[in-house]
């Protein structure tokens, strides 16, 4: 079986896994960082969202062999403690009910906020479209966005 | 166990396995108000008959654990629950930690999620465990330094002198406290002097949620645990002929397989497990299986055969005598049909459920909408006594009625018995999707006639679904039976309604299939809500009323007329544009009333949007507005979705939507604004998980005929489609 080394929220790991295996399984059971969720396994809900090299990508659907030497960031690289202003706005504004896509939903975010320090409505529902949350948090996901951006001006 | 059995050392046992120190327990019998208080925390003195439950624990270093009893998909129970026992215990939550309670009914209570039933259900019994734990402490302290209880008083997890300003904290008192005859009355605290229920103090869970750090089911690991995936037929009821594995064999780590069984209500339904060392390469295995069926010995439904079944059942439905009498002096008279679909739950997060199956007992852990249920099936079924069967709940991603069903936990129990280690079982999102069980499709009939003054004379609704309850009996749908005369309540349709209708009727028809059903968030409110509340609407146009005006003439109680007042104080109802429609409905669901009014307009491309929900709850006495405010508005998304985007459909016996590209789900660019309001009374608590669902597909289905003239009677319907 190949071995990859990857670079996971600045550690880096090496793992024996088939090329085809999608990089979500890999990070929740060969690494065992378990933020990251299984929702849909076709890139439909986007409970798998990681960033590589910064930029969301479905995990799910993103086979092990395409990651090369592009950095991972997973939810718990976002802080240590919580600080990430996004996670600070998820909070504020009690985002999450059952929680499950919110990962997803937060690495979304964040990578929409990396690009458009201040978005307006359309940009939130461009970037934030493929996410779903079956518990219905959108109003507050938006708000939430909203005043993540206000964080950091 | 009876609680009767528990000896004292038990007791003790039990205590320390909760996990801190000593139990302040308080044991209240499970129907609650009616009854006289009893708390005892001497198990010798038990009353038979009576549950124990204790949700209270103080370290002696002060550390407050506060259990939630309820399993926590979303809905906020995790934080509802501690802010009732916080609040009469006088502790800051910020100070106490929220723990699940295992499956235990003896100690914990019955632990079913549903009905929207945690907060209305367990107020009394939690304020109690609260109060009677808090005055335990504090006669504690009172005996310490000899003086009269009422000398002293509890706050912030400490007992006070009034004289001296003396204090000792709960930790210090804990053990004597433990030893003393729980007080036989209480006074709980008036709401005006609540310190935390009725404030929205920010959820402890969701920082868990946040950084990924919340342990859902599919989170859990174990050592040695085998990763399980099934292939199940597509065709429900269908058993294994034979199966060929020789290629899943070749697939690195797959490890076993073998058929199957899995409890569908009364029958079993066969499937063959993968079983492998990593989730991976089970489904790699499943890819590569090939499984033959036998043909199933009923017939294949599809959709079409339903709605058939469902319209012929509801033209038999006989009318009732009287009934007729009445609807045929009406002035004028109005005949509707209304149509809805089978749903899917589709939690996000999938099935999945560990088990360990041990010599000495079973343990689980998973997503689990009912623990207590789990422990009573897994012990029947394996035969192994109930208090041997350990149920763990983490948190659910979502639940929604589908994790009440104990399938799931039962297969990944059948598995780790056969293989002898610890496995977890997991459902794909197709497996989710089609195997059901789903929400019913129900089809309606209603008959409505107007008196001379245009108000409703007399009222028929007929119904055809497949019945929920008729799949835990067992028994053959019963046949469609003569309708009935001012007799019966049904939530959602003809509930709340009665009362302002002088006759009114109602007739049900089951169909039956091998199709599982089971609730979904609301139950028959989720369907019984459209129909009534788009014909009530019909009745009113019929009547040239304003359909506002004419819901309030016809629902005379009082919380009914503060609710409808309310509801056009928030709306601009009266005054809407050219390109505007309104549309309003009401009704009741697990006793919180709640009310929608959409606004919809048409934009310069002609087509019809929601421009503006606002929700109003009625669920009386509340504990967390925030959360109510949550619940609501991940209500209407879900009934957005119900009504607007996505259906269950069957061909050939089987689902056909498996996964979220057949069966789209509301997204974020969907959302129209949502504005939640809450009815400030005193009436007793009511549900608030459900009870905002039902109302909102007949209010946007009356806005759009407000709008466009165009009534809708069947759902789903696509919004680019109106115009």
């Amino acid at each position: 079986m190949p071995s990859y080394k990857l670079s996971v929220n600045g550690k880096t790991y090496t793992v024996e896994a088939e090329e085809q295996m999608p990089l979500l399984w890999v990070i929740r059971d060969l690494i065992g960082l378990t933020g990251t969720k299984y929702g849909c396994g076709i890139a439909q809900c986007g409970a798998c969202t990681v960033h590589l090299s910064g930029a969301p990508v479905r995990s799910c659907s993103f086979p092990v062999s395409a990651v090369g030497e592009q950095p991972v960031t997973t939810i718990e690289g976002l802080s240590e403690d919580n600080s990430h202003p996004v996670q600070r706005a998820w909070i504020a504004e009690q985002v999450p009910q059952c929680g499950y896509c919110q990962s997803g939903q937060i690495m979304s975010a964040v990578a929409l906020l990396a690009d458009n320090a201040n978005p307006d409505d359309e940009a939130i529902n461009a970037a934030m479209n493929g996410n779903i949350c079956r518990c219905g948090t959108y109003p507050r996901i938006r708000k939430a966005i909203k005043t993540a951006a206000g964080y950091s001006h | 166990m009876k609680p009767q059995d528990i000896s004292r050392r038990d007791f003790l046992r039990q205590a320390s396995w909760s996990g801190a120190g000593l139990t302040l327990a308080a044991y209240l019998p499970a129907n609650g108000q009616t009854h006289p208080l009893i708390i005892n925390p001497v198990a010798e003195e038990f009353v038979s008959g009576t549950e124990l439950m204790s949700w209270i624990s103080i370290s002696p270093a002060g550390k407050v654990t506060l259990m939630c009893n309820r399993s926590e998909m979303g809905q906020g129970t995790f934080q509802a629950l501690p802010q009732m026992l916080a609040e009469e215990l006088e502790v800051v939550l910020d100070d106490v930690e929220i723990v699940f309670a295992p499956a235990n009914p003896e100690k914990y209570g019955p632990q079913p999620q549903e009905g929207s039933f945690s907060v209305r259900g367990w107020a009394p019994r939690l304020l109690r465990a609260g109060a009677c734990a808090r005055e335990m402490l504090v006669e504690a302290a009172a005996t310490e330094w000899n003086i009269s209880k009422n000398e002293c008083y509890a706050e912030n997890g400490m007992v006070i002198s009034r004289k001296t300003q003396k204090k000792l904290t709960y930790g210090a008192l804990v053990e004597k406290a433990a030893k003393l005859k729980p007080p036989a009355e209480v006074i709980l605290k008036k709401r005006s002097d609540y310190k935390i229920i009725g404030k929205s103090p920010p959820r402890k869970d969701i920082p868990l949620k946040t950084n990924g750090s919340s342990l859902f089911g599919l989170d859990k690991k174990l050592p040695g645990m085998r990763y399980a995936v099934i292939e199940r037929s597509r065709r429900f009821r269908e058993t294994v002929k034979g199966f060929d594995d020789s290629e899943t064999r070749k697939v690195p780590g797959v490890l076993h397989v073998f058929k199957v069984k899995r409890p569908v209500f009364s029958q079993y339904c066969e499937g063959v497990a993968v079983v492998a060392d990593s989730l991976w390469a089970a489904m790699q295995g499943r890819k590569v299986l090939k499984v033959d069926w036998n043909d199933p010995d009923f017939v294949l439904p599809n959709t079409a055969s339903l709605e058939n079944q469902m319209r012929e059942n509801l033209q038999m439905i006989g009318n009732h005598p009287k009934f007729e009498t009445e609807y045929e002096q009406c002035t004028q008279k109005l005949e509707a049909s209304y149509e809805t679909p089978y749903q899917s739950h589709s939690c996000m997060e999938p099935l999945n459920c560990i088990a360990d199956v041990r010599a000495d007992g079973i343990e689980i852990w998973g997503p689990i909408q009912e623990a207590n249920w789990i422990q009573a099936d897994l012990s029947q079924r394996f035969n192994i006594p109930a208090e041997r069967v350990a149920v763990h709940m983490t948190f659910l991603g979502g639940g929604f009625g589908r994790k009440a069903f104990p399938d799931y936990p039962y297969e990944a129990a059948f598995i780790s018995k056969e293989i002898q280690a610890p496995v977890q079982v997991v459902w794909t999102r197709e497996d989710d999707m089609t195997v059901g069980p789903f929400r019913p499709g129900a089809f309606y009939t209603l008959k409505g006639g107007l008196d001379a003054g245009g108000n409703i004379h007399a009222f028929q609704a007929n119904t055809a679904t497949q019945w929920i309850g008729q799949e835990w009996s067992a028994s053959p749908p019963s046949a469609p039976e003569a309708a009935g005369y001012n007799t019966g309540d049904f939530e959602g349709l003809l509930h709340p309604y009665r009362q302002g209708i002088p006759h009114y009727s109602f007739g049900g028809a089951g169909i039956h299939s091998p199709i599982p059903v089971m609730w979904w968030r609301s139950v028959y409110a989720s369907t019984h809500g459209f129909a009534c509340e788009s014909f009530i609407d019909e009745m009113a146009h019929l009547a040239r009323k304003d359909p506002m005006a004419f819901r309030r003439a016809h629902l005379p109680d009082p919380r009914y007329q503060a609710l409808i007042d309310r509801m056009v104080e928030l709306t601009s109802w009266q005054s809407r544009g050219k390109n505007q429609g309104w549309g309003v409905a009401f009704t009741e669901c697990f006793t919180g009333l709640c009310g929608h009014a959409v606004k919809v307009t048409r934009n310069t491309e002609g087509k019809v949007r929601i421009e503006k929900v606002i929700a109003l709850i009625d669920c009386g006495w509340y504990v967390n507005p925030d959360i109510i405010r949550a619940q609501v508005e991940g209500s209407i998304v879900m009934a957005l979705g119900a009504a607007t985007m996505h259906a269950t459909t069957f061909e050939d016996g089987k689902a056909i939507q498996q996964n979220f590209d057949t069966y789209p789900m509301p997204r974020i660019a969907d959302i129209p604004p949502i504005e939640v309001h809450i009815m400030e009374n005193d009436e007793k608590p009511g549900g608030v998980g459900e009870p905002g669902l039902p109302t909102f597909a007949p209010a946007l289905a009356n806005a759009i005929f407000d709008l466009t003239g165009r009534r809708i009677r069947r759902l789903p319907f696509s919004l680019d489609e109106i115009s």
